[in-house]
């Protein structure tokens, strides 16, 4: 694709020659990147291959030890986040700087050090509007969910008429219908004017949505491509060198004995900005892969709240697993009957950010892997469980004694989904299990699913990420405003109208 | 009767303020995200400091301002311990409190036996000599005026002005704040000094208005009080008001009650009452999980290490 924006010979950002060294290892090394107004720049690479550290450099968050950035030709110094923005950098993170118990509006105010005032809230209101990112300015930040806390990232960075925009990950929460509605803010964004720089590990929509790429591996500039051209395997090989292995074909492997049933699972909102979970009847068979879809924010925390067993659900519901009512039982209770989950956040849900991955081991598999004998810790055991993870999902770390904060989340989520799936649990519940993750690690969780899935486990995966769950699932559901729609056969539906159920319609009969 | 009733309710007032001082200052310390626990030790050396002030000095203003003084002083200690050395918060707190009780009976010993006939009353002629209505709304000294113009003030600080905002972030989100370029560490050095200072005043107002002398360890644990309301009243400067005003009210009418002498109830558990009502009350009126969510500053008395 020839690109049309208007382009003078000096670029908007250049990056020349950029290294960085983190001890033990070379973040980024002489890395280019140039970026034009109004090109939309995609930055590809897996985990670990020094897209953060390239754009923190960028925004001001590092500062490299060697190279420098021209910005209009200028040679620039971006000492500071707001250096950065003072020249007209805007950036939406992977991980949000977001305060919970603060509005929307008051955390928009903070990053733009604006008053939090009427007119500020209009301008809120005619962004989210114009650009398509529903958002109620008054909501606490608390109540909402990723996707909807992305929504506030992105509707700051607008607000600042930024020249250019970095986008870490931005679809990874998205419906497809959010998704199709960003690029088209993106390309009106780009027509005028406006350089993004696009980080991404989603190769059809680099395709469909970016002018150029820049490949990273291993800290190094691996090519330039133009995605237009390439084919999403090409890009692929580009990113992954010589580690790619195709999908493999789905082959159910579902037998008709179910192993956990939900029926009429109420659970009234403990706020009035919490979603209630309305009558949810579910059937999960051996061996089968079962995907809810659903926009964030309707209800699937609940969800896995109460199949975990962290909250408790109004009379009259039932969980049953492997025969055994656990309705009114502890989560713990729950795990030794055979039923695990791996929740949405990450850190401070899933695992403790201060606590070792050794540790955080011990919190949900201390019993299914007999790590406690007469109420001791076998540190030894866990620590053992905690190797054996970080081996078989490949966890980029320093060891089973790194703390979980200092992981990168495609790593933690690797570690985290990997606890679970090798306590070989009879139920998994897994919530958006390739958030964030880059391509390959994506494809490793995916096949570990399958695996569990085959060897006879059943598996519930809730998540955002329609493409995946399509790919992955042998039927589907969705959830919307706390209720669950009928379940379809994947094969047997469309992605369009699995949107339809995400959006609380029924499907026709002849379906 | 209606003179009883109405002197009651004049000591209620003077038994609330003090709490409403040293609370409404706590509790933007603790919205900065900071929790000291050495309330009791400032209001103790800010009574003796102002008593002390007063005695040499003869000066009301001076004896207020001095006391006030030391607890910012005091804080001082607090801040640079807990934000420069980053020592624990609640280590340190405690420490200042006993520090603060040692170092007021030391200063206090000559002060012990010494009168002082109390802070003016503001007398306003025509308004103060309106029967009954007269006497409870005027007729105060400044302070008590004070205190209540200081809870709609940082009321509307936290709530409405943008330097109250960046205090709640920060206290909300210590790096988030941070890394949208805010000082952390000196927004919370001013919200602790605020606090300390705010402490000293309530001790001035023991030693010079609530019981005009100096007896050693006369806060009688309203420092600890004081800590408690924040938390009960979930962070809200008007439900400090009124817990304040609750406990000061039940605290005066049991002392009326044991004093009647027609009330056969121990007076131990008399004595108990207005600690247990106080937070009873305030437990039952902050049950809403969320409105503790959205008051609650998530980030209270966790050390900050900036990364940068």
């Amino acid at each position: 694709m020839s690109v049309s924006a208007p382009r003078s010979d000096t670029q908007l950002v250049s990056m020349q020659a950029i290294s960085k060294q983190y001890p033990g290892c070379l973040a980024n090394d002489a890395v280019d990147l140039n970026l034009g107004a109004g090109e939309i720049h995609a930055l590809l690479g897996e985990n670990g291959a020094g897209k953060s550290t390239l754009v923190k450099i960028l925004y001001g968050l590092l500062q490299c030890d060697s190279g420098h950035i021209e910005w209009n030709g200028e040679r620039v110094n971006i000492a500071s986040p707001a250096v950065a923005r003072d020249l007209g950098i805007a950036m939406v993170f992977q991980h949000f700087s977001l305060f919970d118990s603060l509005t929307v509006l008051e955390n928009i105010a903070l990053g733009m050090a604006v008053d939090a005032d009427a007119t500020l809230h209009l301008r809120i209101r005619e962004v989210s509007e114009r650009y398509g990112l529903p958002l109620d300015p008054d909501r606490s930040v608390y109540t909402l969910s990723v996707g909807e806390r992305q929504r506030i990232e992105i509707v700051r960075c607008l607000l600042q008429d930024p020249r250019l925009l970095i986008m870490d990950e931005p679809t990874s929460v998205l419906t497809p219908q959010e998704v199709n509605e960003l690029f088209v803010t993106l390309k009106r964004l780009a027509s005028e004017g406006v350089a993004i720089l696009y980080i991404s590990h989603k190769l059809d929509e680099i395709k469909a949505l970016c002018d150029k790429a820049t490949i990273l591996r291993d800290g190094k500039r691996v090519a330039s491509a133009d995605p237009a051209v390439e084919s999403a395997r090409s890009l692929a090989a580009l990113m992954m060198g010589d580690e790619l292995s195709d999908v493999e074909p789905r082959s159910s492997s579902a037998i008709d004995t179910a192993i956990m049933q939900l029926s009429k699972l109420n659970y009234p909102a403990s706020d009035s900005t919490g979603i209630s979970i309305q009558d949810v009847n579910l059937e999960l068979k051996q061996g089968e892969l079962l995907g809810i879809a659903g926009v964030a924010g309707n209800g699937q925390d609940e969800l896995l709240r109460l199949i975990a067993g962290e909250v408790m659900p109004s009379g009259g519901s039932s969980i049953v697993v492997k025969g055994l009512d656990i309705t009114n039982s502890g989560a713990g209770v729950r795990r030794t009957q055979g039923l695990c989950c791996v929740p949405e956040e990450r850190l401070g849900h899933a695992a403790v950010p201060s606590m070792s991955l050794t540790e955080n081991v011990l919190l949900t598999a201390h019993h299914r892997m007999s790590m406690t004998s007469l109420g001791l810790v076998s540190k030894a055991a866990s620590r053992r469980f905690a190797n054996e993870i970080i081996e078989k999902f490949n966890v980029q770390c320093s060891g089973p004694d790194a703390m979980a904060s200092s992981l990168s989340g495609g790593n933690l989520q690797k570690f985290i989904v990997g606890r679970e799936i090798l306590q070989n649990p009879d139920v998994l519940v897994v919530s958006q299990p390739t958030w964030g993750v880059d391509a390959g690690a994506a494809a490793a969780i995916h096949k570990a699913l399958r695996a569990l899935a085959a060897s006879g486990s059943a598996v519930l995966v809730i998540s955002q990420d329609l493409d995946e769950l399509m790919q992955l699932c042998d039927r589907i559901s969705a959830l919307c405003a706390g209720r669950l729609s009928q379940t379809y056969p994947t094969s047997e539906v469309t992605v369009q109208q699995v949107g339809l159920l995400m959006g609380g319609a029924a499907l026709e009969a002849s379906t | 009767m209606n003179e009883t009733i109405l002197l009651a309710i004049l000591t209620i007032i003077t038994a609330a303020t003090p709490l409403v001082f040293a609370a409404i200052g706590e509790l933007v310390v603790e919205k900065s995200g900071v929790l000291n626990l050495g309330v009791e030790g400032m209001m103790l050396v800010g009574a003796v400091s102002s008593f002390t002030a007063v005695h040499v000095t003869g000066s009301a203003s001076l004896g207020v301002l001095a006391g006030m003084f030391a607890g910012v002083m005091l804080a001082l200690i607090f801040a640079f311990l807990t934000l420069n050395l980053q020592s624990s918060q609640v280590a340190t707190g405690l420490a200042l409190t006993i520090f603060g009780i040692g170092v007021s009976a030391l200063i206090g010993q000559p002060l012990i036996g010494v009168a002082y006939e109390g802070l003016p009353k503001v007398q306003i002629p025509v308004l103060s000599d309106i029967p009954v209505l007269g006497r409870l709304f005027f007729g105060h000294d400044i302070l008590v005026y004070c205190s209540i113009a200081l809870v709609i003030a940082v009321s509307w600080f936290l709530k409405r002005t943008r330097a109250g905002l960046i205090l709640r972030a920060v206290g909300d989100s210590h790096d988030a704040a941070h890394a949208l370029g805010y000082p952390v560490i000196r927004v919370r050095y001013l919200a602790t000094l605020f606090g300390g200072g705010c402490a000293g005043l309530a001790g001035a107002y023991l030693s010079m208005a609530y019981a005009p002398m100096w007896v050693e360890n006369m806060s009688a644990g309203r420092g600890w009080i004081a800590l408690a309301l924040v938390v009960f009243a979930s962070w809200q400067p008007s439900r400090v008001l009124f817990g304040a005003y609750l406990f000061g009210g039940i605290s005066i009418l049991q002392l009326h009650a044991q004093a009647s002498g027609t009330i056969n109830i121990p007076s131990q558990l008399m004595s108990m009452l207005p600690y247990l009502a106080t937070i009873i009350v305030l437990v039952l009126i902050s049950r809403d999980q969320g409105r503790i969510r959205r008051n609650a500053p998530a980030s209270i008395g966790k050390a900050f290490h900036p990364t940068t």
